[in-house]
């Protein structure tokens, strides 16, 4: 068994990152669950929230945004619509989100389309805001 | 013997012409280097997804999801790209054929043939055609393309299909080979068939398990493996697009400093032809007092 964890991340836009890491957190559409080595075969679709992972004795966040995850011996392939390292999120722009989702979900009825669609800007805003407040501390 | 000044003028404007489509050349071959890192930064994405289709198509899935189901063949949605711009060599009319080509024959056997076009160009090239119905046109998609672009075509085709809309969905675009070559490709969108596209090797048979469940996890792969799909035909297209635009630039350019050359050639014969009528002149006249 390997002692550590092969970690793939893609985007539709590039690479995010390809490394060894020792523990991964997932936000599974049924609930958080972590990924150790010697994990069995997996494949789940993520929702949008925070994924975490350890390598040495650092913990780095990122926050995804619709995906699915595989695992398979040893290798993590995440798939994401977005995924953004906590020290790259735009916090300025993240709160701006927040406010503009905020807004206009209180003026649609929630019988609308957009409604939903609104929904989802915010839970991103908000993931977005909590990943990047992690790196601050 | 065609007067001097005229062919000074037209050297001239061969010129002006030979500046701008050599900054239309700088222009497209800075924009392609940036489409091409697009299309190669996508591929791991969709490589990985099919990955996962495939694999599921292997371990032999079972699941009734509408985008799945292969119906009747009546209608058929075919999706066109082009380019907003011309000046791009035979990128636009290639593709406006290849749809036309496509609705006559009746390739595939569907009843009836609708096309959805995205870029100006093709639309100017086929609404004027007919028996050819065009039921949306999208302009000035390709100047910027995202992955919400891709995302938002996507759910608009899917939602259509499951409407019953069409029964089919194709695609018909350059994908993008090298920068002097492009091809026109068809490609069924709709319905997947996850079974024709093959996993390269046996590596993936280990069972997995799914979370949910295997079905749920197909059914919300399938309809992102869609908007990739268009995510990466577009890309495809605007890199080609840009390619096509560059080397026709660039003959352009060498045909331009050609006709300077020829111009040129017939300024300098001209001028001496005129010096000499000249010198002529001025001994006859020398003769003459003598």
């Amino acid at each position: 068994m390997a002692e550590q964890l092969k970690l793939e991340m893609v985007t539709p836009y590039k690479r995010v990152l390809s490394e060894e890491v020792d523990e991964i957190i997932v936000p599974g559409v049924v609930g958080e669950l972590g990924v150790l080595p010697g994990h069995t075969p997996l494949l789940t679709t993520l929702k949008v929230g925070e994924l975490t992972y350890r390598k040495g004795g650092a913990t780095f966040h990122v926050a995804v945004n619709w995906g699915y995850v595989e695992v398979e011996d040893d290798k993590v392939t995440i798939l994401a619509e977005t995924a953004e390292p906590a020290d790259e999120i735009d916090l300025a722009r993240a709160k701006e989100a927040l406010g503009r989702a905020e807004a206009a979900l209180k003026k649609l009825d929630s019988e609308d389309k957009q409604f939903r669609i609104m929904e989802a800007a915010l839970d991103r805003a908000l993931i977005r805001i909590q990943v990047a407040a992690r790196k601050a501390r | 013997m065609a007067n001097l000044k005229d062919i000074k003028k037209r050297i001239g404007s061969v010129k002006n012409t030979q500046q701008i489509t050599k900054a239309m050349k700088m222009v497209s071959a800075a924009k392609l280097r940036r489409a091409q890192e697009a299309v190669v930064a996508a591929r791991p994405y969709a490589d990985k997804m099919q990955d996962v289709l495939s694999g599921m198509a292997m371990r032999d899935i079972e699941s009734d999801h509408p985008l799945l189901e292969t119906r009747e063949k009546k209608r058929a949605l075919v999706v066109i790209m082009t380019a907003d711009r011309g000046l791009c060599g035979g990128f636009n009319s290639s593709i406006a054929k290849a749809a036309e080509a496509f609705v006559k024959e009746q390739a595939e056997g569907f009843e009836e043939y609708t096309l959805r076009i995205i870029g100006r160009k093709g639309n100017e090239a086929l609404k004027r055609r007919p028996n050819l119905e065009i039921d949306k046109v999208y302009e000035n998609l390709t100047g910027n393309i995202t992955y919400a672009t891709a995302s938002l075509l996507g759910s608009e085709i899917v939602e259509d299909y499951i409407e019953g809309k069409f029964d089919a969905v194709f695609m018909i675009y350059n994908s993008f080979i090298s920068v002097i070559n492009q091809e026109v490709t068809t490609s069924q969108l709709l319905p997947i068939s996850p079974e024709t596209e093959q996993a390269d090797d046996g590596a993936y048979v280990a069972d997995y398990i799914y979370e949910p469940s295997s079905v749920d996890v197909i059914e919300s792969i399938l309809p992102k493996y869609i908007e990739v799909q268009i995510f990466r035909a577009l890309l495809e297209s605007v890199a080609s697009e840009q390619g096509a635009r560059m080397s026709s630039m660039d003959s352009a350019s060498k045909n331009a400093s050609e006709m300077i050359d020829k111009l040129t050639l017939q300024y300098n014969r001209a001028r001496q032809a005129a010096i000499t009528t000249e010198l002529m002149e001025i001994i006859s006249g020398a003769e003459s007092i003598k």
